[in-house]
């Protein structure tokens, strides 16, 4: 029996612009990007290519120096036709142009029972050289993670509450035999459960809804219901010295492909969505798509902020750019670098907001009116006031004021004390969304992060 | 509005980096965001969008929850005024008597308190906080009518400096700074601040049998003499007619007092307006009417003097008990910040207003001094609330 786990804290942010669910008629685009950057925790990546070359579907393009053992693979098939560099010759992004037919490298291919049979070690040496490992992500942390542990379980999370966020069941419609296959291999890797989160307000999905060896979970109430961490915090909090992995949907289902086809498939449906675009839909894919055609003629102006991902957790990208390797979604909204006269005390119900303070009139509004809402950070910085207001946005037994105070003053002890294990960015989003103060929070608390990892 | 914005355009260079007045940059954005929400966007990673509220805002909500009790105020003193020299008055009279005297008092509060904030500002180079314009509001409304400007300044300015600016600024503030000036005042001036003063008399002679005493130092009296206090209060102005000192005129707030503080029903406004907005904490408010009736009830049992014995209905509604639970001990900065550490420091504060006001001689009114020593140890009672959260953390990961 599944077990639904009610979670009154939250805050949904109703966006206009939901992607319709049909896939775009609309040309592949011409250039893909591999980004380092995307790889939280990379510190010193290596190219296994070079500018002219050409290389298939799953040929490696790249690894870390710190962990030699994990290899990311190129998308797509064609030829490299840029490195592109920041800072200290940092590497940025790795430019493929796309072949029309894609190529692939191609490895061991396996029928159910292999897979069942497939020993751990193997397993693991196909998914590292299949660029597929990257999927795993570990917490504490929530980096890349490491071949050589066995986690006390691990998360799947099968719905996302972001807002605007691509919808999993339709982006993986039939593929539940890659998505029970990566389950399965998933299994070899943990003595502990593998907990598959559903969303009890909505049905669940024919992909997600008779898979074998797993745990079900359901949850309900408002984002942050959908984020993984929110999840394990009710299932079974991460203490000091545990580690859990997460994997997407996508993730575990690519997994799966890659041991049933013997390739590195990186088709991914793209949600293109945000108040700005003409006709938000899906887009058929490949990771790191560049949304060059997706956005050309499709925007309603040209003032306005590409994000790929979701608008609480996503980067600001260029009309030019690339979709982190990680995200499922595609976000326009318009730019707000504008003055509003009077604008920090004039009553409106077109500003959202979770607070009520005067004029502020969204609490409204019905729950079904969907906001434009722009980039503007409608107030200044200004010095922490404490208002509680954390705790109310986030379903976790956490003092969020203090973790970052504590990682402000660089206190270890209350950083550990204080439940940094069990948070990534993503969790503190709707705190940075809320902050009176506007204060850049999943900023602090990778930082707070990086200073535990590396201490 | 095209032409302010114009006029701020203009004379934007001078306060950028090189400009002639490049350190007085603070002043300028002061200013500028005061008539424009600044253009500013998110940063590249992070929330892409923000919430509609500011700081601003919220204390902008503080400031209007404070209108009531400001308007009664400034009503009373002209009310209180033509009660005490005998004479009638219509409405505006009043109302002018009482802008006479509580205008200039704002004036000060609000000029002395921005000129030091602004020169601190300009001094450490960091934006102007907003905090001030509510610190602003509340020190008028907390002294009497009759107090001398320059030492409305003289506590604006010490509250501001000692009281918060010592400390790093907004936010880090220990103590409430609208009552660190109230204190100030009690301990350096105290003959402008207790005896007869509430009311303010002009040149002109009180009706004979006028009594400027408030409810506070009535009780005092009443307990001295052994006498009860209710018939003490009733004894009391009966010139003015009978009932001048009825619960209802006092939770009306028709009795001398400080400017803003008479009246229990402006204050319970305010105290919806916090609540419904949600910037004030109801558990704080709650909780300090809560903790001052409880005790106010532990007094009746063990009464030993007049004042032990009186109606705890009574403490609610006299001196500044709800002005304060609304107001000051609400302050996000100064009060408790975790939810239970809300309920226990509310409640200590209603209980010490009671205890101070009944069993020290020295003091008759209780809640400044409870909500400043709460202030103090506010910090130590979210600790506690605190390593809790740790300890059940810890708890759970040896099982």
């Amino acid at each position: 029996m599944s077990k639904i786990i009610k979670l009154k804290k939250g805050f949904d942010i109703n966006l206009a612009g939901k992607a319709e669910k049909r896939i775009a008629d609309s040309p592949q685009p011409e250039t893909f990007a591999i980004k380092p950057p995307n790889f939280i925790g990379m510190t010193r990546p290596k190219l296994l290519v070079a500018e002219g070359d050409n290389v298939k579907a799953g040929t490696p393009v790249l690894y870390d120096k710190m962990k030699e053992s994990v290899m990311y693979c190129a998308p797509v098939s064609g030829e490299i036709v840029e490195i592109k560099r920041g800072a200290k010759r940092r590497i940025l992004e790795i430019k493929i142009l796309a072949d029309k037919e894609i190529e692939f490298e191609s490895f061991p291919t396996h029928n159910v029972s292999d897979i069942t049979n497939l020993s751990r070690e193997d397993a693991q040496e196909i998914m590292l050289k299949g660029g597929v490992w990257p999927n795993i992500i570990q917490r504490p942390y929530g980096i890349v993670a490491d071949e050589n542990d066995s986690p006390k379980a691990i998360f799947i999370s099968t719905f996302d509450s972001h807002p605007l966020a691509a919808d999993n069941a339709y982006a993986l419609k039939g593929q539940e035999e890659a998505f029970q296959a990566g389950v399965n291999i998933l299994r070899k890797f943990t003595e502990g459960k593998i907990h598959l989160n559903h969303d009890s307000d909505a049905e669940v999905s024919t992909t997600f809804a008779n898979v074998e060896n797993v745990q079900d979970n359901k949850f309900s109430g408002p984002h942050p219901s959908g984020n993984v961490g929110i999840q394990i915090h009710h299932i079974d909090p991460i203490n000091k010295g545990d580690l859990v992995w997460t994997v997407s949907p996508f993730g575990v289902a690519q997994i799966g492909k890659l041991f049933l086809g013997g390739k590195y498939d990186a088709s991914k449906r793209i949600a293109l969505t945000g108040s700005e675009v003409k006709s938000p839909q899906y887009y058929e894919t490949y990771i790191g798509a560049s949304i060059t055609k997706m956005v050309a003629d499709n925007v309603k102006q040209d003032h306005v902020r590409y994000i790929s991902g979701n608008v609480l957790t996503g980067e600001k990208i260029e009309a030019d750019g690339y979709i982190n390797f990680y995200d499922s979604s595609v976000t326009v909204i318009p730019e707000g670098d504008y003055e509003e006269a009077f604008g920090w005390i004039l009553p409106s119900k077109k500003k959202l907001s979770f607070h009520r303070a005067f004029g502020l009139l969204s609490f409204m509004n019905s729950s079904k009116k969907e906001y434009v809402i722009d980039t503007n950070t409608h107030g200044e910085k200004r010095a922490f006031v404490m208002t509680g207001a954390f705790e109310r946005v986030v379903p976790m037994d956490i003092y969020f004021d203090y973790l970052f105070k504590a990682i402000m003053s660089e206190d270890f002890d209350n950083m550990e004390a204080l439940g940094i294990y069990e948070v990534i960015e993503e969790d503190v989003a709707l705190c940075e969304f809320i902050d009176v103060s506007k204060h850049d929070l999943q900023d602090i608390l990778r930082e707070g992060l990086t200073l535990i990892q590396t201490s | 509005m095209k032409f302010v914005q114009n006029a701020f355009d203009k004379i934007k260079p001078h306060f950028e980096k090189g400009g002639k007045w490049e350190k007085f940059h603070p002043i300028y954005e002061g200013h500028r965001t005061l008539f424009f929400a600044p253009k500013f966007v998110t940063g590249n990673r992070g929330v892409q969008i923000r919430d509609g509220i500011d700081l601003k805002r919220m204390m902008m909500t503080v400031i209007i929850a404070m209108v009531p009790c400001l308007l009664f105020g400034i009503w009373n003193v002209g009310h209180q005024y033509y009660l005490a020299t005998g004479t009638e008055a219509a409405f505006l009279d009043k109302v002018a008597i009482g802008a006479m005297k509580v205008v200039p008092i704002i004036a000060v509060s609000y000029a002395v308190g921005l000129l030091t904030e602004f020169t601190i500002c300009v001094i450490r180079q960091h934006d102007v906080n907003e905090g001030f314009l509510v610190t602003g509001m509340l020190i008028p409304l907390v002294v009497p009518p009759t107090i001398p400007l320059w030492q409305v300044g003289l506590a604006t300015f010490f509250a501001v400096v000692i009281g918060k600016e010592v400390f790093g600024g907004t936010g880090m503030n220990i103590l409430n700074v609208a009552l660190t000036a109230r204190a100030f005042l009690y301990f350096a001036y105290p003959s402008q601040i207790s005896g007869e003063i509430w009311t303010y008399l002009g040149d002109k002679a009180t009706v004979d049998g006028y009594s400027g005493a408030t409810s506070l130092a009535l009780a005092v009296e009443a307990s001295n003499e052994g006498v009860a206090v209710a018939d003490k209060l009733a004894q009391t102005n009966t010139v003015l007619g009978g009932d001048f000192f009825s619960i209802s005129n006092m939770f009306m707030g028709l009795i001398p007092g400080s400017i803003g503080e008479t009246s229990t029903l402006a204050a319970l406004i305010g105290g919806i307006i916090l609540i419904a907005t949600g910037v004030g904490s109801w558990k704080i408010i709650v909780s300090v009417f809560g903790g001052a009736f409880l005790t106010g009830m532990l007094m009746n049992a063990v009464a030993v003097n007049t004042y032990m014995e009186m109606d705890p209905m009574y403490h609610m509604v006299i001196g500044g008990l709800a002005f304060g639970a609304v107001f000051m001990a609400t302050d996000p900065v100064s009060a408790a910040q975790t939810e239970r550490g809300k309920w226990i420091y509310g409640f200590m504060i209603g209980a010490l207003t009671i205890i101070i006001r009944v069993l020290n001689p020295a003091y008759p009114e209780g809640i400044m001094l409870a909500i400043l020593f709460m202030n103090v140890f506010a910090p130590l009672i979210d600790y506690y609330v605190v390593q809790a959260n740790k300890k059940r953390r810890l708890a759970r990961a040896t099982v």
